[in-house]
C-alpha cells in the first residue's frame, strides 16, 4: 500500500511537468503578449515594449522561460502579474477559496441528489419513475451548462426574484447555491445514471437474495448489502469528477460573474498573463491528481477484492 | 382410486408448537412467472412435506421447478414477475402465504434457512465473512459486534474451517470453494433453524470436496435434528443421505418414495429414465442412456401428462388426462408406505 502510494506520487511528477509545459507553450503560441495588452489601444514605442519584455524575461526562448518559471515555482514563487503587479500567489489564494467552495457545493449537490435519485430509480428499474429519471438526465446531459445557467438566472433571478443574477464580491454561501446547482447538474445526471444502473444490477445479484433469505430487515438489505456494492463505481466516477467540477467552474463563474479561479483564468487569458494561467491550471491539475489518488485508495477500501501492490 | 393428499380430509394441524405434524407441508403450490413472452407455469401443484430430522431429496432435470418451489417456501421469489396463484405452505401448521411480511421475515433465517449453490456469488463480496455470519446474531438476537464476532468464530469452527480465528475478517474471495460453501452452511446454521433448504449445495464444487461438504451437512442435520430439503441433480448423493425422494417434472411431483425403494423399483417412466442415465461402474464403456427429447416449454406445458412427448409408454390417455399423484401398491394391493406416482401406467412401470 505504502509503496503504491509512493509510486503514484512519483508518477505525478511527469504529469505535472507535462501539463505545465503544455499550458506554457500554449500561452507562448498565442498571438499577442501581455506587455502589448497592457498598452491597450494606445500606440506605444516598440523600443519601450522591447525593453520591458527584456526586463520581464519575455524575450527569452520558450524553454528558458519555462525553466525560469519552474525554478521560481520550486522556491514557492508563482510569478507576478504584469498588468497589476500583484503576485500570482495572492490572486490564487484569493480566488481559489471561492472556486473551491463553489465546486464543493456543486459536489455535495451532485452526491446527495444524484445518488438519491439513482437509488430511487434503480430500486424500481423500468417503472415510470425510472423512465422519468432517464429523460431528466438526458436533458441535463444534452443541454449545455451555459444555457442552463442563463435559464436559472432568468427564472430564479429575473422572474422569481429569489436571488441576485450576479454573485457579489465576497460570494457568500447562499449566493453560490444557484451557480453550484448549475455547475453540478451535468455530473448529477451522470451520477444518477451510474447509481441507477449499479443499484438495479446489484439488486439482481445472488448475495442480495442471500440477504433476504437471512431474514434481514429491508433497511439493512438496501442500506448495507446493496449500497456497499453499488457505490463502488459511483465513487470512482466522483473522484475524477471533482477535477471536472473545478474545470467546469470556469464557465459557470463567467455566467454568474463569480470572481473565482475561472474568472481570473479567463481574465488572464485575455491579457496573456502566462504566469497566472499556468499557475492556476497547474493547481487544478494537482487537485485532480490528488483527488484521483484518494479515490483509488478509497476504491480499495470499498472493494476488498482490489489489492494495490 | 384415491389421490395422495394425506391431510386433505384431516384439518390442518394448527398451533405453532405442534410437534406431531410435519415441520413443513407444501400443498398444491402453483407458481407462475409473467414474462414478456407469456405466463411461464414453473410450478403446477407441488405437494411435499418434511418432518424434523428428516431429509427430503428433490430431484429433477434443469427447469423442473425445484428452486422455484424452494424460493416460494423461503419467501424469496421475485414478485413480480413471480406470482403464487394457488397453494398453501404450512410451517408448523401455519400457512406462511397468509402471514405478513414481518412475520415471514422472522421465520427466514431463524426457523428456515437456505444454502445456495454458488457460495461465491451468494456471499457479499465486500463484507468479511465474520461480518456476514455475525450479522445473523446482531439482527436476530441483538448481540453486540464483539459477541457476534465470537459467535461467528465458533460457527466457523463448527463447520471445521481451519484457523477460524485468524480468518474471520477475511473476505469470501479469499477462501476456496469448499470453505466458502462451509461458510454458507455455517450461516444457515447460525440460529439453529428447524429446517434447512439446500439448493444444489455441492454442484459448484470439486468432486473430492463434494463428499466432505455433503457429509458435514448430513452430520449437522443429525446433531441438530433439523428437517432438510436437499435439491440436487445427483442421484448418487441422494442415496447416502436422503430419507425420501420427490421427483419433479415440469413443476409437478411425479413420484415420491422412500429413498431405497426408488432405486430398486421406480414407479414412473421419468424416474426410470433418470436412474438409467446414471453412469454405473459395472457398465463401464457402455453408452449412457439419456431421456430423449427436450424439457417442456413452461409457456406451453403439454396437455395431459407433461412427460408424454418424451415417454416411451405414452398412450392416448396420456395426451388428454393429467395423471394425479396416486398411491403405489404391491401387485396384490398391499400399501407401499410413502410411495406415489403420477402416471396412468404406474402398475406397468413398477410391476411390468
Ligand atoms: N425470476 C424468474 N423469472 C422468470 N422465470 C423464472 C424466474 N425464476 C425461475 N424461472 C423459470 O422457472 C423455471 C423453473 O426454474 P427452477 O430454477 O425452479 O428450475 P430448477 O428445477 O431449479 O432447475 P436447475 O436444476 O437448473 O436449478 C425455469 O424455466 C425458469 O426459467
Ligand atoms: S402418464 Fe403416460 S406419458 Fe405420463 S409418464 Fe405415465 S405413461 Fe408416460
Ligand atoms: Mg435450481
Amino acid at each position: 500500500m505504502g509503496r503504491y502510494v509512493a509510486r503514484r506520487l512519483l508518477q505525478m511528477i511527469p504529469v505535472f511537468l507535462g501539463s505545465t509545459l503544455l499550458v506554457f507553450s500554449m500561452m507562448y503560441a498565442l498571438p499577442g503578449d501581455p506587455v502589448r495588452a497592457l498598452a491597450g489601444e494606445q500606440t506605444v514605442d516598440p523600443q519601450q515594449i522591447a525593453a520591458m519584455k527584456k526586463e520581464l524575461g519575455l524575450d527569452l526562448p520558450l524553454w528558458h522561460q519555462y525553466w525560469n518559471y519552474l525554478v521560481g515555482l520550486f522556491q514557492g514563487d508563482f510569478g507576478t502579474q504584469i498588468a497589476s503587479g500583484r503576485p500570482v500567489a495572492d490572486i490564487i489564494s484569493e480566488a481559489f477559496p471561492i472556486t473551491v467552495r463553489l465546486a464543493l457545493f456543486a459536489f455535495i449537490f451532485t452526491v446527495v441528489v444524484g445518488i438519491s435519485m439513482g437509488v430511487f430509480a434503480g430500486l424500481k428499474a423500468d417503472t415510470l419513475r425510472d423512465r422519468g429519471l432517464l429523460v431528466l438526465t438526458l436533458l441535463l446531459i444534452s443541454v449545455p451548462s451555459f444555457v442552463l445557467g442563463f435559464l436559472g438566472q432568468y427564472f430564479f433571478a429575473f422572474q422569481l426574484g429569489w436571488v441576485q443574477p450576479n454573485v457579489s464580491l465576497e460570494a457568500s454561501s447562499d449566493e453560490l447555491i444557484l451557480p453550484a446547482v448549475v455547475l453540478g447538474s451535468l455530473s448529477l445526471a451522470y451520477v444518477a445514471r451510474l447509481t441507477r444502473t449499479s443499484v438495479a444490477e446489484n439488486l439482481r445479484s445472488d448475495y442480495m437474495r442471500t440477504a433476504v433469505a437471512k431474514g434481514l430487515p429491508r433497511r439493512r438489505i438496501v442500506g448495507v448489502h446493496l449500497m456497499r456494492n453499488s457505490m463502488i463505481p459511483v465513487v470512482t466516477f466522483l473522484g475524477t469528477d471533482l477535477g471536472a467540477l473545478l474545470g467546469g467552474a470556469v464557465v459557470t463563474e463567467g455566467i454568474f460573474n463569480v470572481k473565482g479561479v475561472g474568472y481570473n483564468v479567463f481574465d488572464a487569458l485575455r491579457h496573456r498573463e502566462g504566469a497566472t494561467v499556468v499557475g492556476i491550471v497547474t493547481l487544478i491539475v494537482v487537485v485532480y491528481l490528488v483527488a484521483s489518488l484518494v479515490v483509488d485508495l478509497l476504491y480499495a477500501v470499498l472493494d476488498p477484492r482490489i489489492r494495490y501492490a | 382410486m384415491t389421490i395422495i393428499d394425506k391431510t386433505a380430509d384431516v384439518p390442518a394441524p394448527r398451533g405453532s408448537n405442534d410437534e406431531s405434524g410435519p415441520l413443513l407441508e407444501v400443498r398444491d403450490l402453483h407458481v407462475e412467472f409473467h414474462t414478456r413472452d407469456g405466463v411461464a407455469k414453473a410450478v403446477n401443484g407441488v405437494n411435499y412435506s418434511v418432518s424434523a430430522g428428516e431429509t427430503l431429496a428433490v430431484l429433477g432435470e434443469s427447469g423442473s421447478g425445484k428452486s422455484v418451489t424452494a424460493q416460494a417456501v423461503m419467501g424469496i421469489l421475485d414478485m413480480p414477475p413471480g406470482r403464487i396463484p394457488k397453494g398453501e405452505i404450512f410451517f408448523r401448521g401455519q400457512d406462511m402465504l397468509k402471514m405478513s411480511n414481518e412475520e415471514r421475515r422472522q421465520i427466514r433465517g431463524q426457523k428456515i434457512a437456505m444454502i445456495f449453490q454458488d457460495a461465491l456469488s451468494s456471499l457479499n463480496p465486500v463484507l468479511s465473512v465474520g461480518y456476514q455470519l455475525g450479522e445473523m446474531f446482531r439482527v436476530h438476537q441483538g448481540l453486540s459486534k464483539k459477541d457476534a464476532k465470537a459467535k461467528a468464530i465458533a460457527l466457523m469452527d463448527r463447520v471445521r474451517i481451519p484457523a477460524a480465528k485468524e480468518r474471520v475478517n477475511d473476505y469470501p474471495h479469499m477462501f476456496s470453494g469448499g470453505m466458502r460453501q462451509r461458510i454458507m452452511i455455517a450461516m444457515a446454521l447460525a440460529l439453529e433453524p428447524d429446517l434447512i433448504i439446500a439448493d444444489e449445495p455441492t454442484t459448484a464444487l470439486d468432486v473430492t470436496v463434494q463428499a466432505q461438504v455433503m457429509d458435514l451437512l448430513a452430520e449437522l442435520q443429525r446433531d441438530f435434528n433439523m428437517g432438510l430439503i436437499l435439491i440436487t441433480h445427483d442421484l448418487g448423493v441422494v442415496a447416502d443421505v436422503a430419507d425420501k425422494i420427490a421427483v419433479m417434472y415440469a413443476g409437478r411431483i411425479v413420484e415420491t418414495a422412500p429413498v431405497h425403494e426408488i432405486y430398486k423399483r421406480p414407479a414412473h417412466p421419468y424416474t426410470k429414465g433418470l436412474l438409467e442415465s446414471i453412469p454405473r461402474l459395472d457398465q463401464k464403456g457402455q453408452e449412457l442412456y439419456a431421456i430423449k427429447g427436450l424439457p417442456p416449454n413452461l409457456l406451453h406445458v403439454p396437455s395431459g401428462c407433461a412427460f408424454n412427448p418424451r415417454c416411451t409408454m405414452a398412450q392416448d390417455i396420456c395426451r388428454t388426462e393429467v395423471p394425479a399423484l396416486r398411491p403405489v401398491t404391491e401387485q396384490d394391493g398391499t400399501e407401499l408406505v410413502g410411495r406415489g406416482s403420477a402416471c396412468h401406467f404406474w402398475k406397468e412401470t413398477i410391476h411390468g
